[in-house]
């Protein structure tokens, strides 16, 4: 029996979330008395999950799956669960994650618990805690079947050191055949990603047009953070649609949400409610953000922002 | 082709969220249904190869009846034909059988979903239903083209986009971008009489098994009030958010 962890490459360095998912693994292997395998492909330092509580490292050095195929990766994956008699399979919240997650659950015909925020509460029955309602709600979802797949939302249980004796074993699975090809990858580059981000910072109907956005990716700049935006913003062409975040757009769950000219619709806030922190600026009291938020500021952006990019500033220099 | 929609029936956006019998289950009381956003989407995609491309449109939900005028909606915006089948949706392999068994009976070489269902966010229902009939799968899909049988996908990716190409037969979990919202039909009177009149069979299910169960509802814990900083002392959020909130 094993709990298996699926870690995500990114030109061979391990993302952010498989240090998250690998922590999650080990302590969902402790409650049920077993060990961690982590199926790494085409990873440049396999050893360095040891850290994060990998007590051994499945690792796939393979050309023919440098670029990701679902179908490949799940019938590999699935090849893994067999050979390590793995009972429950980890798999974070990327967009790869997510895409080949339900097709692994089919492959092993295990029942599949996505977004899932905590350890499991009980292991008989197997019982875990998942958003769902995008964030205006939560359910406790008991998994009956024997393997169980679980989707780790990301932030939700941090990155834990916890270092193991691990090993490394070189694994070979078979790659098989598909019609589906990936053609081409384009990579908006330079930028952090929404998904990546520990830090969001977003504007909203409120800063007038797009010409005002440069103070925004200023803030975001100095920050290291991905910025965002309120649908209507998305929608009114003012920033691209990949920033359009809320109910209908991306999920936010970073440390810390900055929102500016946002007034906070339900439909917003049900996209970014699982950040850990948020902050607003708004020049109306009466915003609906205000109850959401942890901290605010009633001002108008245009003063507020470019004078808290300079105490940022200050603060910078102070702290290095 | 022949184009299976799948429609999810959920809560209105603006919907508040609540629980009851102890919290076992989802208060439906005063809560109103649509078709689920991202199936809308999908809909309306397989809108433009019926016009363009000649297709035929079955829109599938799996639910109880109380799930009707929501299908009744998508044959109004001009699905020709639907399915119900005839059992609560509780699980996502649940669902994905029942529709994997409605897929393989009308043999759909094209069938169109959401990437996620916005009530229970399981993003589940379509990679499994690809896995069960061994169609080629595309999630979080951003744009759809088919010429013949073969079709070019975007898929929406961390911090940009990828293209793919496949055969036919083919699942796709749609998103925005796969058309644009502006372009999202909206039933008018005449496609709401015409609804009326076509044809929806109720299918029975083929099992009633489920892999997944909820055991309890909790809502998000209620927060703290918010604190305010004077625009006078903007360096106070900063000296908050790295010593109280810590995040930076
Ligand atoms: C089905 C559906 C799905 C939706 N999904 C989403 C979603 O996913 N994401 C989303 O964001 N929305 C979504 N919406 C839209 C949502 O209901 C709101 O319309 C939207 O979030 C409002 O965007 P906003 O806050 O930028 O604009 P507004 O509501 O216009 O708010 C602008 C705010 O800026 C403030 N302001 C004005 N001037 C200044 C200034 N100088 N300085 C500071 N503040 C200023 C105003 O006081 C106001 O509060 C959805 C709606 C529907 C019907
Ligand atoms: N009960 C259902 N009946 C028909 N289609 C569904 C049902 N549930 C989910 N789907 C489809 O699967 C997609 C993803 O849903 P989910 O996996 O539940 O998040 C939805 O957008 C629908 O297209």
């Amino acid at each position: 029996m094993s709990v298996l962890i699926l870690a995500e490459t990114l030109e061979g360095k391990f993302k952010k979330s498989t240090f998250e998912a690998t922590s999650y693994g080990k302590k969902v292997a402790e409650l049920l008395g077993t060990t961690t395998v982590v199926l790494a492909i085409n990873a440049t330092n396999p050893s360095e999950l040891y850290t994060y509580g990998a007590e051994k490292v499945l690792n796939v050095s393979n050309e023919n799956l440098k670029t990701f195929n679902a179908k490949v990766y799940a019938n590999i994956i699935q090849q893994a669960v067999e050979k390590e008699n793995a009972q429950i399979v980890i798999i974070d919240a990327s967009a790869n994650g997510l895409y080949v997650a339900p097709m692994v659950a089919v492959n092993i015909n295990a029942g599949y618990a996505s977004n899932v925020v905590a350890i499991p509460s009980s292991t008989t029955p197997f019982v875990v805690k998942r958003k769902a309602f995008s964030s205006k709600g939560f359910n406790n979802t008991e998994i009956n079947t024997d393997v169980k797949v679980i989707g780790l939302s990301k932030n939700s249980f941090g990155i834990i050191e916890n270092e193991v004796a691990g090993t490394t074993e070189d694994f070979s699975p078979s790659v098989i055949e598909t019609t589906i090809v990936s053609e081409k990858i384009e990579q908006t580059t330079g930028t952090v990603t929404i998904a990546d981000a520990d830090i969001v910072v977003s504007g909203g109907r409120g800063l007038k047009g797009p010409e005002n956005w440069g103070m925004v990716e200023e803030l975001a700049q100095i920050l290291g953070a991905a910025t965002a935006c309120s649908k209507p913003v998305s929608d009114l062409g003012w920033r691209p649609h990949s920033e359009h975040v809320g109910q209908t757009g991306k999920p936010v769950a970073s440390n810390l949400y900055i929102a500016i000219g946002i007034s906070g619709a339900i439909q917003h806030l049900a996209g970014i409610n699982s950040s850990k922190v948020k902050v607003v600026i708004n020049t109306d009291a009466e915003a609906p953000f205000f109850k959401a938020a942890d901290y605010g500021i009633v001002g108008d952006a245009f003063e507020v922002v470019p004078k808290l990019i300079e105490k940022l500033k200050e603060f910078k220099t102070n702290n290095i | 082709m022949k184009i299976l929609v799948c429609i999810s029936h959920v809560p209105d956006t603006t919907s508040k969220i609540n629980f009851k019998e102890n919290d076992t289950k989802f208060d439906n009381n005063g809560v109103q249904f649509v078709i689920n956003p991202y199936d809308e989407f999908a809909l309306t995609r397989a809108m433009w190869f019926k016009e363009k491309q000649g297709a035929t449109i079955t829109a599938v939900t799996v639910g109880n009846t109380s799930t009707e005028p929501t299908l009744r909606k998508a044959l109004a915006i001009g699905a020709d034909d639907a399915i119900r089948v005839n059992t609560e949706a509780i699980d996502g392999l649940q669902v994905a059988k029942e529709l994997a068994e409605v897929v393989k009976n009308g043999s759909y070489n094209l069938v169109l979903a959401g990437k996620e269902s916005i009530d229970y966010n399981g993003g589940m229902v379509p990679g499994m239903l690809a896995a069960l009939v061994d169609y080629n799968f595309v999630n979080a899909c951003i744009g759809l083209e088919i010429e013949g049988e073969k079709a070019t996908i975007s898929r929406e990716i961390d911090g940009g986009k990828e293209i793919l190409s496949a055969n036919l037969p083919l699942v796709i979990a749609g998103q925005k971008g796969l058309v644009e919202e502006k372009d999202l039909r909206i039933p008018n009177m005449r496609g709401i009489m015409m609804a009326r009149k076509k044809p929806l069979s109720i299918l029975e299910p083929i099992s009633t098994k489920t892999a997944t169960t909820t055991a309890s509802f909790e809502k998000p814990a209620t927060k703290s009030a918010c604190k305010i900083v004077s625009t006078e002392n903007i360096g106070e959020l900063v000296d908050l958010l790295h010593n109280e909130a810590k995040v930076i």
